[in-house]
This record gives structure tokens, C-alpha cells and sequence, in this order.
């Protein structure tokens, strides 16, 4: 693109170039083609089954009939549809809150410590971060077994009586199981995309509020948060998105021997209806609904963006 | 929250917050050390009443018996050539994506980066099943190439979002002042940018990494036949098998020690530039 030169690239800020040129598109096209493929035609098949009757029959062959809304009418008229998305709305936001409070606290003490223990607490928190999931959950399914678990054993040994206790039985310490290892999981990557939003807050400005008297709630709310909120926003927008289709870890411990009914999140029970039932159209539904509901929770964000970009 | 901020001045105050830095990393990384502890372990000292912390008396004999099975290196050549190829397309079409929307003005930029954000909203769940029957449509079921191009997809937004920031962070002027020096606008790009933005791709190349050597739910959909296993199903596929005995923790253990090996020290490895990559990619959000 020979064509910029300075004279152009000054003038390109006040005038917006009026000639068609065609490297930026031809930049976007490879992802654009990516996405199309493999994500825009599955979008487009799911949500022309969810207004379709697809189930075994179509699968082999039966061409689908088209319904209209009555998947979604029948979906939303099941209490256990509800149940289902209570549980995981309820799930997800006690996750993210506890992942992005607890990633904020450990990347303010990362900032706060010296440089060899700020390594170590990197270091472990890159261990936790970089351990696949499959492994993570059979570490954890270990460490809370319910014959030989070390939870178990250290619980009992604390004078409580948790011999042979089955966390995954019920489901509140089934949640609670299943809360302590989506946190361990997900707070690194909040710490660290917190603490390096905290390394660009000059000293300066910190010295200068503690010399004004300004305590350190105070500084925190006053500055650090202000400060660091670009970063802040997204990665509690990401927690909130993953945390929504968490699905892996609830599958692995329903796996491990949890009653499933009473313990299915949305990405599960979309997984057992497709799957399990090979109700298509319903599986379809529900995804569609967890995208509405995805957007709605994020569309505060997506606002904020669009005011910048304009 | 109070004493992070009293650091500076207060000596004693500074050594309590490191004995809790110590404190929270142990915590952190003791499910890791419980693995390989019990890994190193004989399922004899493993289902005693009493669990044993550090691994004495333990040997590499439940890593041998894993790996005797033989099913391991074929799932780890599969788990490799899948990483390997999203990695290297993933990187480059992200690349490219990210030069175009921190670059140019251009008609639908704010519509990609809108669409970008919002791909990264779609319910994976809801899709393979879609994707199933796509890919066995084209024939790329069991296949790398099925596989990675459904990797690459989901990793491709978050990967341009991330280099996005990168590719603004290196000023414009400077490629400008080269281009006023006699540097076309390609060799300005390759001699002043691109060096610039090394620890963006290598951040961005972890980031894809993971998410491909990690991926559990699509690889148990595409990937059908047991000699075209990924490790995580591998791993699945192990515990399974040990279920249907007395779970052999050992063996469990060991088996997810060898999956989770290379990840970690691949990891530790670019430790230091990912940090400095995230804190640059973190300032432009």
C-alpha cells in the first residue's frame, strides 16, 4: 500500500478516504471465512431446527416439518426448563462474582509484594491456569472422594464427622464442589489481567492521593478501580459468558456420580437433550435461548463499546 | 483491600502481605503437587486411611503402566498435529484480522468488531451437533483438518481481540517516519511493527495453544474412533476404563500428570512474556 504517505495519513483524520481500497477487506477475509464455516452455518442449521419438529425420525432421514414457536412454547412451559436456567443464572453470577473479587484481591497483592514472591504467586497461579480441564477435574474429583478424599480426611480429622461423606449427592455441595473448582480454575487469568491493568497506574498518582490524605478504600475506589475498569469490565463480561456454558466440569462431576436431574446446568441439559434424547429441536431452542440471554446479560458492555467506537 | 496500599512505608505490614502471597500460592498449586504426589504414589499408600503428603517410597511405576498401554503416543501425535495447525492458522488469520481493524478505516469495521464480540457468545453446546453433521458431510470426521477448522473458528475472535490491542499499542508514526526514511509501507511493516509486536503472537499463540491442547467437547463429537483420540479423551477414555474396577488413583493420577505436563511446561517456559504480552495487550482493553 504505497499509496499512504504522511500527507495522506494527516489528512486521513479529518477526511475519511473516499476511494474503495480493498486491502483491509482482503485482511478480514480468511477469519471472516473461518467463522462462516465452521460457527455462521451451524448458527443458521440451529435456528432453523429450533422452529422445526427434528428428532430421531429426521435424523434418519424424515424431512423436518416446520412449527413455528412450539418448541419454545413447549420448552418454557416446563417447570424443569426453569429450574434448569434458575440454577445456571444463579450459578454463573455467584461464580463470576467470587472469581472477579477474588482475582482483584490476588492481583492487588501480586502489585503489593516484593519481586520473588510475586514470582511464586505467578508461578502457581500459571500451574493452575495452564492444567487442562479433564486433569483438573480428575484432581479434584480425587481430592473430594468420597471414601479416600483428602477433603474427607482432613474434615474428619478437624473433629467432624465426614467418614465416606458423598459431596455430589446433593446438590447444593454439589454447586459447592463445583464453585471451588471453577474459582481455582479461572482466577489466574482474572489476576493477571487485572494486575496488568494495576502496573499501568502510575506511582505518582497513588503518592500523590496518600499525600492529599486519601485512605486506602478510599484510594481504591477513587483510582484504582476508575483506573483499571477498562480491563475490569471485560474480563467480568468473559467470566459472566463462560461461566453461563460452563459444562465440562458439571459433566465430568455428574460423570463422577451425581444424580443428574437435580444438578443439570443449561449446557448439560442442552447436551442430554440433543444427545441423550436426540430432541434436536429442543436442544436448538434452548441454545438460542442461552445466546438471548447471554446477549441480554452482556448488552450493557456491547453499549459501552459502541459509545467508544463512535 | 487496606493494605495493599500501606506497603510502602510500613515494613511489618509488607512481610504479612508476603507470608499471605506464599500462603495463597501454596494453596493454588496444591491440587498440582497432589497430583503428581499421588501419580509417584502405589495404590497400596493410596487407599490407606492416612494419606501420605510427600511422595516417600514412591516410583515412576504407575507412569509405566500408563504408558505400557501403548494408546499413549498416538493420542499425544493427534493432540500435537491438532494444536500445532490451529495454533499456526489461527495466529496468522488473527494477525491479519487485527492489522485490517486497527489499521484501516473501512466500511463494516465496527460491524466485524461488533460481530467479533458477539461470536464469542455462542453457545459451543448447542453447535457440535451442527458441526457433527457438517463434518460428516464433508468426510472430515476423525480427521486433524475437522477438527482444527471448528478450533480455529472458536479461538480466531478472542485471538483478534487480543491482538487488536497489540497492533494499536505500536504507533502509526512509526512506521510513517520509516516510510518517510524510503521503507515501502510492506518493509516498514515487517522492520518496525512486526518486531514490536512479537509478545502480542506469542501471548495470543499460548492463548490458542491451550484452548486447542485443552478442548475436550468437540474432540469427544468429531473424533469417534479410539486410534484418533486426543489426549483429553484419552484421559476420559482412562479414567472410564478404571471405573468399571476400584478406581486406581495412581494410575489416574499418572495419566493426568502426562497430559498435563507439556501444557505446564510450555507454559512456564513463556511465563515471562506472557505477563509483559497480557499487560500490553490489557492497556488498550
Amino acid at each position: 500500500m504505497p499509496a499512504s504517505s504522511t500527507a495522506t495519513a494527516a489528512t486521513r483524520a479529518i477526511t475519511r478516504p473516499r476511494r474503495f481500497r480493498p486491502a483491509p477487506y482482503l485482511l478480514v477475509i480468511p477469519s471472516i471465512a473461518v467463522l462462516a464455516f465452521a460457527l455462521g452455518y451451524p448458527l443458521y442449521w440451529q435456528i432453523l431446527t429450533s422452529l422445526q419438529k427434528f428428532g430421531l425420525a429426521q435424523q434418519f432421514g424424515k424431512p423436518p416439518a416446520f412449527v413455528g414457536l412450539d418448541n419454545y412454547r413447549q420448552l418454557f412451559s416446563d417447570p424443569q426448563t426453569w429450574a434448569v436456567v434458575g440454577r445456571s443464572i444463579a450459578f454463573c453470577l455467584a461464580n463470576a462474582a467470587i472469581t472477579v473479587i477474588l482475582g482483584v484481591l490476588i492481583a492487588l497483592l501480586m502489585n503489593a509484594v516484593g519481586k520473588v514472591t510475586r514470582l511464586i504467586l505467578q508461578i502457581s497461579m500459571l500451574l493452575a491456569w495452564a492444567m487442562p480441564v479433564i486433569a483438573v477435574m480428575t484432581v479434584w474429583i480425587w481430592v473430594f472422594d468420597w471414601r479416600r478424599g483428602l477433603v474427607n480426611w482432613l474434615l474428619t480429622n478437624l473433629g467432624l464427622d465426614f467418614t465416606n461423606h458423598n459431596w455430589l449427592e446433593q446438590p447444593l455441595s454439589f454447586y459447592l464442589v463445583a464453585t471451588v473448582i471453577v474459582v481455582w480454575m479461572s482466577v489466574p487469568f482474572v489476576a493477571f489481567s487485572i494486575y496488568a491493568g494495576l502496573t499501568q497506574i502510575s506511582e505518582e498518582i497513588m503518592e500523590a492521593a496518600a499525600l492529599d490524605g486519601a485512605g486506602s478504600i478510599k484510594r481504591f475506589f477513587a483510582i484504582i478501580v476508575p483506573m483499571i475498569r477498562p480491563v475490569l469490565m471485560i474480563v467480568a463480561l468473559l467470566q459472566v459468558i463462560w461461566d453461563l456454558r460452563v459444562f465440562a466440569q458439571i459433566r465430568m462431576l455428574q460423570d463422577a456420580g451425581a444424580p443428574t436431574a437435580s444438578t443439570d446446568l443449561l449446557g448439560t441439559y442442552i447436551y442430554r437433550l440433543g444427545v441423550g434424547s436426540s430432541d434436536f429441536a429442543m436442544a436448538s431452542a434452548l441454545s438460542i435461548f442461552v445466546l438471548l440471554l447471554t446477549l441480554a446479560l452482556s448488552s450493557f458492555y456491547v453499549f459501552h463499546l459502541m459509545k467508544e467506537d463512535s | 483491600m487496606n493494605r495493599p496500599m500501606t506497603r510502602r512505608r510500613i515494613r511489618p505490614g509488607r512481610a504479612l502481605l508476603s507470608a499471605l502471597a506464599i500462603l495463597v500460592a501454596a494453596a493454588w498449586a496444591f491440587p498440582v503437587y497432589w497430583m503428581l504426589n499421588s501419580a509417584l504414589l502405589p495404590n497400596s499408600v493410596l487407599t490407606s486411611t492416612t494419606p501420605r503428603f510427600w511422595p516417600a517410597g514412591g516410583s515412576l511405576d504407575n507412569f509405566t503402566a500408563v504408558l505400557s498401554q501403548g494408546s499413549f503416543v498416538p493420542a499425544l501425535g493427534m493432540s500435537t498435529a491438532i494444536t500445532l495447525t490451529t495454533v499456526a492458522v489461527c495466529l496468522l488469520f488473527a494477525f491479519l484480522a487485527a492489522l485490517a481493524i486497527s489499521r484501516f478505516r473501512f466500511r463494516g469495521r465496527t460491524s466485524f468488531v461488533l460481530a467479533v464480540l458477539f461470536i464469542q457468545m455462542l453457545p459451543a453446546e448447542g453447535m457440535f451437533i451442527a458441526q457433527y453433521k457438517m463434518m460428516s458431510t464433508l468426510n472430515l470426521l476423525n480427521s486433524v483438518i475437522g477438527v482444527s477448522i471448528i478450533y480455529i473458528a472458536a479461538v480466531v475472535p478472542f485471538t483478534i481481540w487480543m491482538l487488536r490491542g497489540f497492533v494499536a499499542g505500536v504507533p502509526a508514526d512509526l512506521e510513517e517516519a520509516a516510510m518517510v526514511d524510503g521503507c515501502s509501507r510492506t518493509q516498514a511493516f515487517f522492520r518496525i511493527t512486526f518486531p514490536l509486536l512479537a509478545p502480542g503472537l506469542v501471548a495470543s499463540g499460548v492463548y490458542a495453544f491451550l484452548q486447542a491442547w485443552n478442548e475436550f467437547t468437540v474432540a469427544l463429537v468429531i473424533l469417534q474412533k479410539d486410534e484418533y483420540r486426543t489426549l483429553p479423551l484419552w484421559l476420559r477414555g482412562f479414567v472410564q476404563a478404571s471405573a468399571t474396577r476400584e478406581t486406581d488413583w495412581g494410575q489416574v493420577m499418572a495419566a493426568s500428570t502426562l497430559v498435563a505436563v507439556p501444557v505446564i511446561i510450555f507454559f512456564l517456559i513463556v511465563q515471562g512474556r506472557l505477563t509483559s504480552g497480557l499487560v500490553a495487550g490489557a492497556v488498550k482493553g
